[in-house]
C-alpha cells in the first residue's frame, strides 16, 4: 500500500462538515486546512450547498479532482459506506478520526472497515485518531490551532497510539527546539500499524530519527517490529506504557513470571537496536541528541568542560550511572590544556576531566580546551557546561564550540540554563546542529543516546 | 515438530493430556536434544528405587513423579542428599502418599551453582530465552537476563556476562570458575530447541541447570504446554 498521498496530499476531501456545529472535528480539519495549508480542501455534507460561504460537495463522486487524502469523521456506523464511496471514485487514501469501533467492543464493525481497504488496497489510518500532521503541509488534528503550538519542522517522525500523549509530546518538544518531520496518530491501528509506518519511514528522505509511543503490540507484531527496526537504518526511539504486569494471571513456571510482559518487550528491543526512553525526559532528551547525530554511535567516553566544579561533579555522577566513563587525564595533557589558558585561570583551573575553568574561564578557553580533547582518542564526545552569568562566558561561544566539535567530527552536547536571556547563546549551539539541554542529567541523556544508538 | 527425533514427538504426545511434560520426560527431551542430565529412573516400587541408587552409588536425590505435582519443592516432594537404603526407604514412604503418584525420580546427586534457564513464547515477541542466577529463590533476586530467540553464541555470552551474579559463575572467592564457553553454547542449543517446539509450548523452566567447572547439568526441567495445565 502506498502511503504517499497519506503524507504528501495535494487534494483532500472532508466529510460530514457540519452547518451547524462549529467545533465539528469535520469544521476543524476544513478550515485550518484550507486556510494554512498547501492543499486543495473540499468539504462534504449531502445536504448542503455552502457552509461559512464555502461551496459544498454533496458526496465525493461531485469533487471535480481525484482526492489524494479523505478525512472520515462520520458517525462510526456510516463509515463503511463512506470508505467505500471513497474507493469508488479512486480516492487514494483517508484518515478515519471516528471512534466507536474496536475500543468500544464494536470489533466487527471494524473489521468491515479493513476488510473494504485490505481488498482495494487503500491505506487508511485510524479509527479512533487524530491523524497525521506534516508541518507546512497537512493537518488533520481536529484541534483549533490556537489552542495547541506550532511544531516546529524537523527530522524527527513520531507515531503514537495515543493521540493526546502525540499532542502534548508535540509541544514539549517544540518547547525544547525539537523539529517535527510528522507526527501520526494512529488510534486503533486497525489497518496501519507501527510496522507499516516503520517502512515507510525508513526510506522518507525528510526523516532520520523515528519515535514510537507504544501501548503493545500484537501476536507476533513485537518481533517483525524490532527486527525490522534494527535493519532500518535510522535510529529508533520507543517509549511504553502499560508496563506495570496487569490482573494476577496464575503463573506455573518461574521463567513465565520472570518474563513477563514489558520484561520481554524491553529486552527484544533493548536486543535489536531500538533505544527505549523510560520516561518522557529521556524521550525528549533521546530525540534531540539522536535529531542532530542520527548516525553517531560512541562508547560513551566523555570530555567534561565547565566553570563550576559542582556541575562537573554532578555530570560525572550522572555519567557513572549510565555507565558512561569520564577517562582521566594525563599530567603532559593538562599541562598541555593549561599552557593555552589565560593567566587567571591558568593558576587555579582543575584540569583532571572534569576539567573546571573556574569563574575565570573565558570563551578562549573553552576553545582551546574543547580542541585539545576533540583531539585526544580517549575521548568521543564532549560535554560542555555554560553559566552564562559569568563574566568571561559571552553569546559568541554557541556557535564557536559547535564548528570546532564539527571539524574533528565528534558529538558535542551543551548544557545552558534555560532563561530566556540566554536564548542567542543557545542559538548559537542549536542553528550549528549541537543540542542543548536545561539539565544536567538530559545532557548526560543525550550522550547515553549515541551509545545506545546503532552503530 | 516433523524433524524431531521421534522419541521426542511421542512424549510430548503422551503429555498432552495433563498439559505439561513431566519432570522425567523433560529430562528424557533434553538428554536427546544433547544436554546432559543426571543418570535417573522411575522407581514404581521401592526395590526398583534400591536397585538403581546402589547401581549409580549414594548419594542420590528423590523426586515425586505425579502429573497433578507442579511445583515438587513446595509440597516436600524433593529429598535431596540421600545417603543409604534407610533413606530411599523412608523417602519412598514418604513420596507414595502424595497426591497423582506414579513412582518416585531416582537422580544421581550433582553440584554446581545453581541457574536457571528457562523460556516463554511471548504474546508480542514469540519466543523469549532467559537465563539468570537459578534456585528457588529466583523470584525473589530476580537476577535474570532475557533475549528474544533464535541466540547467536555472542547474544549467550552477552546474557551470562550481565547477570548481577556473573562474579559468581568466574571463580568467585578462589572457585573453579563455570565454563563460560560451554553455557554459552547451552543457551544456544537450547534457544534452537526452544524455536522449534514455540507452536507446542507456553514455557520452560531448567531449574537448576547445575554448572561447575567441568559440566552444565540439567538437574530438574518442567515443560508447560500450549493451552496450560489440565487441573483435573
Amino acid at each position: 500500500m502506498d502511503l504517499r498521498p497519506i503524507f504528501e496530499p495535494k487534494t483532500m476531501a472532508v466529510f460530514g462538515v457540519s452547518a451547524s456545529n462549529y467545533h465539528h472535528p469535520a469544521n476543524e480539519v476544513f478550515n485550518k486546512n484550507q486556510h494554512r495549508y498547501p492543499v486543495t480542501v473540499y468539504g462534504i455534507n449531502p445536504g448542503r450547498e455552502t457552509i461559512g460561504g464555502q461551496k459544498i460537495y454533496h458526496n465525493i463522486a461531485d469533487i471535480p479532482e481525484r482526492i489524494d487524502l479523505a478525512i472520515i469523521a462520520v458517525r462510526a456506523d456510516l463509515v463503511p459506506d463512506v470508505l467505500s464511496e471513497c474507493i469508488k471514485t479512486n480516492a487514494r487514501s483517508a484518515v478515519i478520526i471516528s471512534g466507536g469501533f474496536k475500543e468500544v467492543g464494536r470489533q466487527d464493525l471494524q473489521n468491515r472497515i479493513v476488510a473494504i481497504a485490505r481488498e482495494a488496497s487503500f491505506p487508511f489510518i485510524g479509527p479512533n485518531c487524530l491523524g497525521i500532521y506534516v508541518p507546512d503541509h497537512v493537518d488533520t488534528f481536529f484541534l483549533p490551532s490556537e489552542r495547541t503550538i506550532k511544531p516546529l519542522k524537523g527530522n524527527i517522525s513520531f507515531v503514537s497510539q495515543s493521540g493526546g500523549i502525540l499532542v502534548d509530546q508535540m509541544i514539549k518538544f517544540t518547547a525544547d527546539g525539537v523539529g517535527l518531520a510528522k507526527a501520526i496518530s494512529i488510534g486503533n491501528k486497525a489497518l496501519i500499524g507501527e510496522i507499516d509506518l516503520l517502512d515507510y519511514f525508513s526510506t522518507d528522505p525528510s526523516t532520520d530519527v523515528i519515535a514510537f509511543y507504544i501501548e503493545g503490540f500484537g501476536e507476533n507484531e513485537g518481533r517483525q517490529f524490532v527486527l525490522k527496526a534494527e535493519k532500518c537504518g535510522k535510529p529508533v526511539i520507543v517509549i511504553k506504557s502499560g508496563k506495570s504486569p496487569g490482573g494476577s494471571r496464575a503463573v506455573v513456571s518461574h521463567t513465565a513470571s520472570l518474563a513477563g510482559d514489558y520484561a520481554n518487550f524491553s529486552a527484544a528491543l533493548a536486543q535489536h537496536g531500538i533505544i527505549e526512553a523510560e520516561n518522557e525526559r529521556e524521550l525528549i532528551s533521546f530525540c534531540e541528541s539522536l535529531s542532530e547525530y542520527p548516525t553517531k554511535h560512541i562508547e560513551g567516553r566523555v570530555g567534561i568542560i565547565t566553570v563550576s566544579g559542582g556541575h562537573g561533579a554532578m555530570t560525572v555522577d550522572a555519567c557513572a550511572s549510565h555507565g558512561i566513563t569520564v577517562p582521566g587525564l594525563s599530567e603532559s595533557k593538562q599541562e598541555e590544556i593549561r599552557k593555552n589558558l589565560n593567566s587567571s585561570a591558568r593558576a587555579i583551573a582543575a584540569l583532571s576531566n572534569p576539567i573546571d575553568l573556574t569563574g575565570s574561564g573565558v570563551d578562549e578557553d573553552f576553545v582551546t580546551t574543547a580542541r585539545t580533547l576533540l583531539a585526544m582518542d580517549d575521548i568521543d564526545s564532549i560535554i560542555v557546561l555554560l553559566l552564562p552569568y559569568i563574566p568571561g562566558i559571552t553569546s559568541d561561544l554557541g556557535a564557536k564550540l559547535s564548528l570546532i566539535a564539527r571539524e574533528y567530527n565528534k558529538p558535542l552536547i551543551a548544557y545552558v540554563p534555560n532563561v530566556e536571556k540566554y536564548e542567542m547563546l543557545i542559538e548559537g549551539f542549536e542553528l550549528n546542529g549541537v543540542p542543548v539541554s536545561p539539565s544536567i542529567e538530559g545532557a548526560v541523556l543525550m550522550i547515553e543516546a549515541l551509545r545506545r544508538n546503532k552503530p | 515438530m516433523t524433524n524431531f527425533n521421534p522419541q521426542i514427538i511421542q512424549i510430548m504426545e503422551a503429555s498432552r493430556k495433563y498439559g505439561w511434560v513431566l519432570e522425567s520426560d523433560a529430562k528424557q527431551i533434553f538428554s536427546l536434544s544433547g544436554f546432559a542430565v543426571p543418570r535417573f529412573t522411575v522407581a514404581k516400587t521401592l526395590d526398583e528405587a534400591l536397585q538403581f541408587a546402589n547401581k549409580i552409588g549414594y548419594p542420590v536425590v528423590a523426586k515425586i513423579v505425579s502429573p497433578l505435582i507442579l511445583h515438587k519443592s513446595d509440597i516436600g516432594g524433593v529429598i535431596v542428599g540421600i545417603a543409604d537404603d534407610k533413606g530411599i526407604a523412608e523417602a519412598f514412604q514418604h513420596l507414595t502418599s502424595m497426591n497423582g503418584f506414579v513412582g518416585v525420580l531416582i537422580d544421581e546427586m550433582i553440584s554446581g551453582i545453581e541457574l536457571i534457564v528457562g523460556a516463554k513464547i511471548d504474546f508480542q515477541f514469540g519466543p523469549m530465552v532467559l537465563v539468570g542466577i537459578g534456585g528457588t529463590s529466583v523470584e525473589i533476586y530476580r537476577d535474570v537476563i532475557l533475549k528474544m530467540a533464535l541466540l547467536s553464541r555472542q547474544d549467550g555470552l552477552t546474557m551470562i556476562r550481565s547477570l548481577k551474579g556473573y562474579k559468581l559463575l568466574d571463580g568467585y572467592r578462589g572457585a573453579e570458575p563455570v565454563d563460560i564457553e560451554k553455557l554459552a553454547d547451552i543457551l544456544v542449543n537450547f534457544s534452537t530447541l526452544v524455536m522449534a517446539l514455540k507452536d507446542e509450548i507456553e514455557s520452560i523452566d531448567i531449574n537448576p541447570l547445575l554448572c561447575s567447572a567441568g559440566q552444565c547439568v540439567v538437574a530438574d526441567a518442567r515443560i508447560i504446554l500450549k493451552g496450560g495445565v489440565k487441573r483435573t
